[in-house]
């Protein structure tokens, strides 16, 4: 069996941080680049199935310029066999790759790979989308489920059996065909800390690069009939009293404030 | 032509997400001088109808298929509703089901999908408003294409209120049963346990600010001293730190306590759904711009491994 995985790195913005002059992103200097949470449990959910049976290969997929290869190494170190890294001029020069778009590359590495079972993250953290797993999931003729929190893959008769984490505390408990695609929820398991040994290993393991062409496809997957036009900073709604001074001084005035309101009995 | 919106049921209740639809795919459909209509896709359609027949909907599109929510039949329903009536926008919500949806939805209908959308700027190009980078920025998304997808993230709209005349339809849509893969076997509660942070007073929660598991017992303390109880953000519940029950959010708890204290919660949208009906909200975070703020009457902007030893000796 084979499980593909798709990673993506993100960016996270330090809590101060300024927008790039002239540019429709945060200053790179603002900008911290990691694993994607979600997918850091998709990568661990994988791994888990390959530990338990015979067989399995873990792939992992991203679309990123080469700095994200860190990123993907870290995967690779986790216990992912390989991993297929999807980029070029194309794409460093498409300024907004829609859910279409990046569906349509997946489709692609997933003809050339042709996996069983595919995870995904529910949503990256940055863009926070959501909707390639499905998106890729129609594209490739696989059933899907999003917002898995809890798998039990029966490759015997065909089925996953998962929990889909509604609102409001509410699981779905739902039966779906294999191969399927699945979009994976955090505290679905624990996702392990990379081992020395698995760093090391993972220098040695293949990060196949390919571009939009050797997958078949062209520029005009990237077009697109959305562009981002803007980003700028919400104006702030806050009238929240502030309470300032010495951290002990803060707490005075807090302490005081609960007293007010009687919250402590006795 | 129209504005297709999406109404959301489970177990066999309407889900207050569907008004909302209704109050912003009424702003779409008046931005393009065009229908709204509305679909509800399963369960007991006829009544789901009646409950949605408010102010705004020109027409409900009552469906019988299936009992609960199956994305292969809404997705094949949706196809055909939307092959019928060419809508310019299909409008569902960014629900847990509508990402089970959506997304299939605009791949079969080959059309442009923008998810979580916050707001609509209808100018000479349609502009959609997102966020991006957990909340910290805004983004606009122009949609250059004549008919698309979108979900709109629930609790930014406010639920249509008033009586509706809309007319109601039951159409038939034949569903093929080859391409149903999936099989809802039921569902389970989640959270429950020996406390319930729902019947609170006062709560004190903590969040990924607290960096280590060891530290929580610091936010113990300070709930023990306050006779408050305690409750966390779902990054502490993911890690295994606390309990699902003390979970509050989207996908935990809704708690409405007199007092709600904060801790290193950075106040993300999923977080907020959760105890935005507090009465008294007071955070503690060194960012100043966590968007807990926004919501906070109280606040504090300080280090928490400072701030929160000093209020527990107050009280010890």
């Amino acid at each position: 069996m084979k499980v593909l995985v798709t990673v993506k790195e993100v960016a996270e913005a330090a809590d101060d941080f300024e927008l790039a002059e002239g540019a429709l992103d945060i200053d790179e200097r603002y900008l911290e680049y990691d694993l994607n949470e979600w997918d850091e449990y998709a990568v661990e959910e994988g791994v888990e199935i390959a530990e338990e049976s015979e067989d399995v290969e873990v792939v992992s997929v991203t679309i990123g310029p080469e700095r994200s290869e860190e990123t993907i190494r870290m995967a690779l170190a986790k216990g992912v066999d390989r991993a297929i890294r999807v980029w070029d001029d194309t794409l460093e020069g498409t300024a907004f790759l829609d859910v279409e778009a990046r569906a349509s590359i997946l489709e692609a590495v997933v003809a050339e790979e042709e996996p069983d079972l595919v995870l995904t993250g529910v949503q990256a953290a940055d863009d926070g989308f959501g909707a390639t797993g499905v998106a890729l999931a129609d594209a490739i003729d696989f059933e899907w489920a999003a917002v898995v929190n809890d798998l039990d893959l029966d490759t015997g008769d065909g089925t996953a059996h998962v929990h889909r984490e509604l609102e409001g505390g509410v699981e779905e408990l739902t039966d779906v065909s294999l191969p399927v695609v699945l979009s994976i929820q955090t505290g679905i398991n624990e996702p392990r800390y990379a081992s020395l040994r698995g760093i090391r290993q993972a220098q040695s393991k293949e990060i196949a690069p390919y571009g939009l062409d050797d997958l078949g496809l062209d520029a005009e997957t990237t077009e697109s009939t959305l562009s981002l036009t803007s980003m700028y900073e919400p104006e702030t709604e806050s009238d929240a009293t502030v309470f300032e001074g010495s951290p002990e001084e803060e707490a005075d005035q807090l302490a005081e404030l609960f007293g007010e309101m009687g919250v402590v009995e006795g | 032509m129209t504005v297709l919106a999406l109404a959301e049921h489970r177990r066999g209740n309407i889900r207050p997400v569907s008004y909302e639809t209704v109050t912003a795919g009424r702003g779409l459909a008046d931005a393009l001088d065009t229908e709204l209509h509305l679909a509800v896709i399963g369960g007991e359609v006829s009544e789901f109808a009646e409950d949605l027949n408010r102010d705004g909907v020109d027409t409900i599109h009552a469906v019988a298929a299936g009992e609960e929510f199956n994305h292969d039949i809404y997705t094949q329903v949706i196809e055909s509703l939307a092959t019928d009536l060419d809508p310019r926008v299909v409008l569902m919500p960014n629900s847990v089901n509508g990402l089970d949806y959506a997304p299939a939805v605009a791949s079969r209908l080959s059309l442009p999908l923008i998810t979580d959308v916050v707001g609509f700027d209808a100018g000479d190009t349609m502009t959609a408003i997102r966020e991006m980078y957990g909340s910290k920025v805004e983004t606009t998304i122009e949609i250059d294409a004549d008919r698309f997808c979108v979900t709109i993230r629930p609790n930014e709209w406010p639920a249509a209120e008033g009586a509706g005349d809309a007319e109601i339809e039951e159409p038939d849509v034949e569903v093929d049963e080859s391409r149903v893969g999936s099989t809802v076997t039921g569902f389970e509660e989640v959270g429950g346990g020996d406390v319930d942070i729902s019947d609170a007073d006062v709560l004190v929660s903590v969040g990924r600010g607290i960096e280590e598991e060891e530290n929580i017992e610091l936010i113990e303390e300070l709930a023990d001293a306050l006779g408050a109880t305690l409750s966390s953000s779902r990054p502490i519940v993911d890690a295994g730190w606390l309990p699902k029950n003390r979970q509050v959010g989207q996908s935990g708890k809704v708690v409405t306590p007199d007092i709600y204290l904060a801790i290193g919660i950075s106040g993300a949208v999923q977080h907020v759904a959760g105890m935005k009906g507090a009465d008294t909200i007071v955070a503690i975070n060194t960012d100043p711009n966590a968007p807990i703020f926004d919501l906070a009457d109280y606040g504090i902007v300080d280090d928490l491994f400072e701030v929160v030893p000093e209020l527990t000796a107050q009280f010890s």
